[in-house]
């Protein structure tokens, strides 16, 4: 007699934050077919949905591990608003995105570097991206004024100073600062933020 | 007009819709290496290889 599966997804989901990896497993085996049919068939493209519904368990296992996991919702129906999410993402990105037509002559394979299309690298730059903005919002608020004024606005400092009211050497001051208390934050947790 | 008749039925050859197999090893393997460290004010992710 087949033997019925009891272990509901809040006991697979709890059993994972305790560390089972078995668990995950099991998870994704459970719901992978009905994740993955629901991203095909909003994108029609097999190499795409694989690509999102990757993503989506990568978002799913990152936010388990940061224990942000709302245990009030249902799994799937997160795990799919996930998705749904990304598929958004997709076509707003796409849309965005010149298209090459690959039939002529020109075949942009030819100009891109395969280091641009390894998506573990994408995925390790996105996260330390993402870490260094964290660290930044650490930083006293007129360092982290223009940290990222210079760094993510692209602003000159003349501009910067005039912007909040203060001398170019302030200015440049705060910047300084800002690095250093970075790096001292990154120095005390251990934190590597290098690609390879 | 002519008829045309096939050797097999074309459903026999649909295949079912799912993730790769790698995909999933990559999935499994990503959660074994990631590591979430706590800090005083921050969550600080670590991917152990």
């Amino acid at each position: 007699m087949k033997k019925i599966e009891t272990t509901t997804d809040a006991t697979l989901v709890r059993q994972y934050l305790d560390g089972s990896e078995d668990a995950l497993s099991k998870l994704i085996n459970r719901h992978q077919q009905r994740i993955y049919n629901f991203i095909f068939s909003k994108v029609f493209d097999r190499d795409i949905t694989e690509d999102i519904f990757q993503d989506t368990f990568i978002k799913v296992i990152r936010t388990l591990k940061r224990g942000k996991y709302n245990e009030e919702g249902k799994f799937l129906p997160w795990v799919m608003r996930i998705a749904h999410n990304l598929v958004i993402d997709h076509f707003r990105k796409n849309n965005r995105m010149p298209k090459f037509d690959n039939s002529g002559d020109f075949n942009i394979f030819s100009v891109l570097h395969d280091e641009d299309l390894n998506a573990e690298k994408l995925m390790v730059k996105d996260q330390i991206e993402s870490d260094v903005r964290e660290l930044i919002k650490e930083l006293p608020e007129d360092q982290k004024e223009v940290l990222v004024m210079r760094i993510y606005k692209d602003m000159s400092f003349k501009e910067i100073a005039e912007r909040t009211d203060v001398s170019i050497n302030t200015a440049l001051g705060r910047m300084r600062y800002a690095l250093i208390n970075l790096r001292k934050v990154i120095d005390k947790h251990n934190i590597v933020l290098t690609k390879y | 007009m002519a008829k045309l008749y096939l050797n097999e039925s074309p459903n026999e050859k649909v295949e079912k819709l799912g993730p790769k197999k790698e995909t999933i090893k990559f999935l499994l393997n990503y959660s074994k290496a990631l590591h979430v460290l706590d800090g005083k004010h921050l969550q600080y992710e670590n991917l152990l290889n």
